[in-house]
């Protein structure tokens, strides 16, 4: 697509939800068509808020959803610390606060939410606070230093975080909540006084049913007055009392709000104004807006899903929390309150313990509507997607809640659609299937209260699958390939005998002789049909061409970084001619000759490297191509030479022998036109050099490649790459992509890096050294071929009869060219058809 | 008269490899193993319909003597011709035998029961 069809879409607000719509716009293809510009108003790039409190333990970099600041997709621009003034639906231009206007096609507003303060007198004095972002929790930080009591007003779920965080700070802290128990929207009166007793049994002090009439103080806090004419001695107030939408912007725009606040949008999440939408909390789909972060997601989701034509829709969420307060355990889902009419309670208390659990049933007790956990929400994992899925309860649902031991309710099997995990709507199904394709899901990402669960249905499937953790390679060798590797170096083995007789069992099988194979081909770098190698190649190693379904052979010779002459080329569409062969472009920049004889590959091979060719590798587990575009040479866009940089990395690294087929691009700009963020290694130029992606991959899981390291200059660019695949080929394990690789390690890209950039493992000479190897002992597999009468031996139709082709191979024409024609069983020549006798 | 049809000599088959026969107008894949037996069947992988089953690759499964398909792998007993992927395929076998270093292949062998 030209750049100039390209269309903008501008995000307002980077907070979670804002983060989510980034990431699923990405992920789901919506930067083909978009470029997005995120503006967000916080100095810092979007951070885990769900996690605000841990902020004091672990610091900002580790809530970070972006540790480097940036999205890897270059069609995404960051604007942080800058507000967005305002919009225009007519012109659809928004007003940055630094004075910039931008035109949008499509505008989401995902500005979020503000802390309501009550405007009781003395709100504003010094020493008043809220709790909603980083810099809030700094300033409380440093106001603490002279504190020694502080009070929060609100009791509810982000109350008592921020009572928690007063706590951590060493103040002697209250909650003060005007409701008759804490957090009353989740929780009943029993379960509140439970909670409560947990609370104070850690030294804070709990205000039910306590109205504040007013902060104390002439310029700084010093107390607060309750309305039943207690005072509270504080040196510092923090309002929790609710969040209020931030729709300002929408309001001064002319679209609709909704009655209590936020901006009224469909269940597409659409605003009154057809381009602008509005997600997370500041929309109130249906009038009703959303204070929890799931549904956030839900609707970043959804309006992705618009803009891509998909019929999502946003028709409610699932208020289900569970958190972990101060160390208390409390979750509330479902039908909490037993609303429902003839809903029943089960109700299990030890005050002892300050355990308080509640079920509400249906009244014919048989479905699990909802329910309270307070000081043991080991359950939930199992009972929310109960309520959820509608699955029947147990003949003594009473079990589900008594303490562990008697029923922990984890033998209950939960249904395949059973969400499991809330906040980012995953079902057991879908976790049960990662597991099978060895992906990963989002499951326990955000708020991380299903883990357990998610961990503990990843463990039964494979129980059900009878594999504990068998990682050997096959029934010859109780050995992973990177073992097998190893093993083979340490030894220095060139031999399959040798390795099957002090390693493994048997003669081995279809599975270890191509890994072996590849194993010594990495390592000796000798002709992989030299000795007893030949017969451990699987059929198209074995013949140095592709096997295609009717026996025959593809050909297709190097044409390193798409870039050939015309005699070149006139030679190819000689050889199809003289050898009556198919021909397509491949995906790779190259030319596939289709259709050969087994025997007549080494006369094709001949005709291709006397006129300068050579195996392009396209039957090997190895380098395939390194795909580019024409770069700064030809393109007015280009800001390097990125054919110039393929071609070197193509000669570089062809032929090495690796896992799994390996395929690379470069693009001369951040246009992209090579692809190559679909590709093991892929590598984009910039204005100061070049940026390095690794682990993408097209075929049946498409990944994005992701950035490995950027603006590198030539010489460190072919160093990473050197020691990324070179520890890819030794660490990966059988016909396993760069993409599963990197995330089978621990630590996953990071590790890559740590190896690679940082080289942490102090491996990097190494790897460089091997791959150095490599390149210096590198030759032209089909040349040695037609140079050895032992290797040519083998290419014949028939043992007995060289000069007769196989009867079973036919073709068809259809397009002006050959086909196979399908077989309907083997093809017996008559009987007197001479034979040769042996030699 | 010497039995069956003389088609190569026993050196001209790799080790753990196969080679292609044309015996009385059939293709016949002989394959000779690591513990010295040569094995002849139909060169002709009915799982793939190509004539193929020679450029398998030869070992063992447990103590079955074993080519797979170089086309999508199943595996044929190299005794008997049974796929052991799939017990309602059999590909014919052929009797063979070595003498004087010249491999030779009679006619097909009948179903056994």
């Amino acid at each position: 697509m030209s750049p100039h069809l390209r269309k903008t879409l501008v995000v307002a607000g980077h907070g979670m939800v804002g983060h989510r719509f980034v990431q699923a716009a990405v992920e789901r293809g919506l930067t083909e068509t978009y470029d997005l510009v995120v503006v967000g108003d916080e100095p810092r790039v979007a951070y885990d808020r769900v996690a605000l409190t841990s902020f004091f333990e672990v610091g900002a970099d580790e809530l970070s959803f972006l540790p480097t600041g940036a999205y890897d997709d270059p069609r995404v621009r960051l604007v942080t610390g800058t507000e967005v003034e305002g919009f225009d639906t007519e012109t659809r231009t928004v007003l940055l606060s630094g004075g910039e206007v931008i035109g949008y096609d499509e505008l989401v507003l995902a500005t979020g939410a503000a802390p309501f303060v009550p405007p009781i007198p003395g709100h504003d004095l010094d020493g008043c606070f809220v709790y909603r972002t980083i810099e809030d929790l700094e300033a409380i930080r440093d106001a603490a230093q002279t504190a020694t009591v502080g009070a929060v007003i609100g009791g509810g779920l982000l109350g008592l975080e921020a009572a928690n965080a007063l706590a951590q700070l060493g103040l002697e802290t209250h909650v003060v909540e005007m409701a008759p128990r804490l957090m009353a929207v989740q929780v009943d009166d029993a379960g509140g006084a439970t909670l409560a007793r947990h609370i104070e049994q850690l030294g804070l002090t709990v205000h039910t049913g306590a109205a504040t009439e007013r902060v104390l103080g002439e310029e700084r806090v010093t107390g607060l007055a309750l309305k039943d004419g207690d005072l509270v001695s504080a040196d510092i107030v923090v309002f929790s009392a609710g969040i209020r939408p931030c729709d300002s912007l929408a309001r001064d725009a002319g679209l609709d709000l909704a009655e209590r606040g936020g901006v009224l949008v469909d269940e597409r999440c659409r605003t009154s104004d057809e381009h602008v939408w509005a997600i997370g909390e500041c929309a109130a789909p249906g009038g009703r807006m959303y204070g929890l972060v799931a549904p956030g997601y839900a609707m970043a989701e959804v309006v992705v899903d618009a803009l891509l034509g998909g019929p999502g829709s946003f028709t409610g969420a699932d208020m289900s929390t569970k958190l972990k307060l101060m160390g208390v355990d409390v979750a509330s889902f479902g039908d909490a309150f037993a609303a429902t009419e003839g809903a029943l309670e089960l109700v299990f208390s030890d005050a002892v313990a300050g355990v308080y659990k509640k079920l509400v049933v249906s009244a014919d007790g048989k479905q699990l509507l909802g329910g309270i956990l307070v000081g043991d929400a080991s359950a939930y994992g199992v009972l929310r997607p109960m309520v959820a899925s509608g699955i029947e309860l147990p003949d003594n649902p009473e079990e589900l809640i008594l303490p562990a031991g008697r029923g922990s309710g984890d033998e209950i099997g939960l249904p395949a659609e059973a969400v499991v995990c809330s906040c980012n709507n995953v079902t057991k199904a879908e976790i049960v299937t990662a597991a099978a394709d060895g992906t990963t899901t989002r499951a326990g990402t955000t708020c991380g209260s299903c883990k357990a669960q998610t961990k503990k249905i990843i463990e039964d499937y494979f129980v059900s699958q009878g594999k504990v953790v068998d990682t050997s390679l096959c029934e010859h060798f109780a050995l992973t390939r990177q073992e097998l590797f190893d093993v083979v170096a340490v030894h220095g083995y060139t031999r399959f005998d040798d390795i099957v007789e002090a390693h493994g069992t048997g003669r081995g099988c279809d599975v270890c002789k191509p890994v072996i194979a590849s194993i010594l081909a990495t390592q000796l770098n000798g002709h992989v049909l030299a000795g007893d190698q030949r017969t451990l190649q699987d059929t198209n190693d074995a013949y140095l061409a592709n096997i295609q379904r009717n026996g025959t052979y593809s050909v297709m010779p190097r044409i390193a970084g798409g870039e050939i002459t015309p005699e070149k080329l006139i030679v190819i569409g000689e050889v199809a001619q003289e050898f009556d062969l198919y021909t397509k472009i491949t995906g790779g920049q190259r030319i596939d000759l289709l259709g050969a004889r087994m025997e007549q590959l080494p006369a094709i091979w001949r005709r291709l490297v006397d006129a300068g060719f050579e195996s392009g590798h396209a039957y090997g587990k190895s380098l395939r191509t390194v795909k580019s575009c024409v770069g700064s040479t030809w393109c007015r866009y280009g800001v390097q030479d990125s054919t110039g940089l393929a071609i070197e990395l193509e000669h570089r690294y062809r032929g090495l022998r690796s896992p799994h087929k390996i395929k690379a691009g470069v693009s001369g700009c951040a246009r992209e036109c090579a692809e190559a963020r679909s590709k093991d290694f892929g590598v984009i130029a910039t204005e100061k050099g070049w940026n390095l992606y690794v682990a993408g991959n097209g075929g049946s899981s498409p990944v994005h490649a992701r950035l490995l390291a950027g603006d590198l200059d030539r010489e460190t660019l072919i160093r990473y790459i050197d020691r990324f695949l070179m520890y890819y080929v030794r660490t990966a394990d059988r016909l396993q992509r760069t993409a599963p690789w990197v995330d089978s390690l621990d630590g996953g890209l990071d590790r890559v890096r740590e190896v690679v950039v940082d080289d942490a493992l102090g491996l990097g000479s190494e790897l460089e050294a091997a791959m150095a190897k490599h390149v210096d002992t590198y030759f032209d597999e089909w040349k040695a071929t037609l140079d050895d009468p032992e290797k040519l031996a083998r290419f014949v139709s028939f043992v007995n009869a060289p000069d007769t082709p196989d009867p079973n191979i036919t073709f068809t024409t259809e397009r002006g060219q050959v086909q196979p024609a399908d077989s309907e069983g083997p093809v017996s020549l008559g009987s007197t058809i001479p034979v040769g006798a042996p030699r | 008269m010497t039995w069956g049809v003389p088609v190569c000599r026993l050196d001209q088959i790799d080790v753990e490899g196969g080679v292609v026969a044309l015996v009385d107008g059939a293709a016949v894949a002989i394959f000779r193993t690591h513990d010295g037996n040569v094995y002849a069947m139909s060169n002709y992988d009915p799982c793939s319909s190509a004539s193929v089953l020679a450029r398998g690759i030869v070992g063992t499964r447990g103590d079955i003597p074993f080519v797979a398909s170089p086309m999508h792998k199943q595996a044929f007993d190299l005794r008997t011709g049974q796929c052991l992927d799939d017990a309602a395929v059999r590909v014919p076998t052929y009797d063979v035998r070595v003498t004087d270093g010249v491999v030779r292949v009679g006619g097909p062998r009948q179903e056994s029961p």
